[in-house]
């Protein structure tokens, strides 16, 4: 599997998100900068890191959005290319468009900073066939603003397709998020946005390896 | 033309920074707030010189970038 990270200002977990499919495919990602026109014509996973992209100016995602590599991002993901953008990277899908709904200021005002227990609610995509469907897992969060919020009708339709990939525990919702939403998945199921970090929970000295099925599940679905 | 562009989020979306807003105003003694709202101001100087063109441009930059439609309106206003 070949993958590429995006690189934009103030993004910071760019190089965590490069140790872990380093480490998980056995191949260094591509670091693709935000200014470049294209992302590597071979790659089957683009993946926009969390961070301050930047930095929140307007609205969080808002500008990246707009940045030049993002055309040829949307353009690989219509053609069925996986897409995973992580707590910034989400906000930056959203804002592009290529998700539905938004993310808020946290509902507490705060900024968190902790592992968070969220079940797997969807097992029957790229990113997560390596789970089972409501198995629990532990990833750090670390977001001012991932208080994901969409009308109810998007939300239903949301449920109703199954696109819902991971929510938050009941009663340990650390943002506020709608329906306890963590990650969503698009239509075609070949883009997932979510908040907490899977990359920063793959390796034991970091506290918890549940990351690694996601990691594992697009290396079975698209190697 | 000067331009002057209010975001404001939408009636209903949870505004938790005009909350916190509003209670510091509660306990600076200003007891008659009542509910808060935050939003932004964007100042935007443009070349172009003819009234209708130019609202028809900002509001194309609203939907487009300087607000999220989803959560958020905007208000036009336009000055000689």
């Amino acid at each position: 599997m070949k993958s590429a990270v995006i690189v934009f200002p103030a993004s910071n977990c760019d190089r965590d998100a490069a140790t872990a499919l380093t480490q998980i495919t056995g191949k260094p990602p591509a670091m693709v900068w935000h200014g470049d026109a294209d992302v590597p014509g071979d790659t089957d996973l683009i993946v926009l890191p969390g961070g301050f992209s930047y930095g929140d100016y307007l609205r969080c995602g808002a500008m990246a959005a707009q940045s030049r590599i993002m055309r040829d991002v949307k353009a690989k993901a219509d053609k069925g290319v996986a897409v995973l953008g992580i707590c910034n990277g989400f906000q930056i899908l959203t804002e592009a468009g290529l998700l539905p709904g938004v993310l808020l200021r946290n509902a507490g005002l705060k900024f968190v900073c902790r592992p968070v227990e969220m079940t797997v609610e969807e097992s029957q995509s790229a990113f997560t066939r390596a789970y089972k469907k409501g198995e629990r897992v532990r990833f750090p969060v670390a977001h001012g603003e991932g208080n994901y919020y969409a009308d109810e009708a998007t939300l239903d339709r949301l449920e109703g397709e199954n696109r819902v990939a991971f929510r938050y525990i009941v009663n340990d919702n650390p943002n506020g998020a709608a329906r306890n939403i963590a990650g969503i998945l698009n239509e075609k199921r070949n883009v997932l946005g979510m908040m907490p970090h899977p990359e920063r929970a793959c390796d034991p000295q970091l506290g918890s390896t549940t990351g690694r099925p996601l990691f594992e599940s697009l290396i079975q679905a698209l190697a | 033309m000067k331009a002057r562009v209010f975001v404001t989020l939408k009636n209903g979306v949870l505004d938790p920074q005009g909350k916190a807003i509003g209670h510091a105003l509660n306990n600076l003694g200003f007891g008659s707030v009542g509910e808060v709202r935050q939003g932004k101001v964007i100042d935007i100087e443009l070349s172009e010189q003819d009234q209708a063109k130019a609202r028809a441009e900002i509001k194309d930059m609203c939907e487009k970038l300087l607000a999220n439609t989803i959560i958020e309106k905007y208000e036009i206003e336009l000055k000689a």
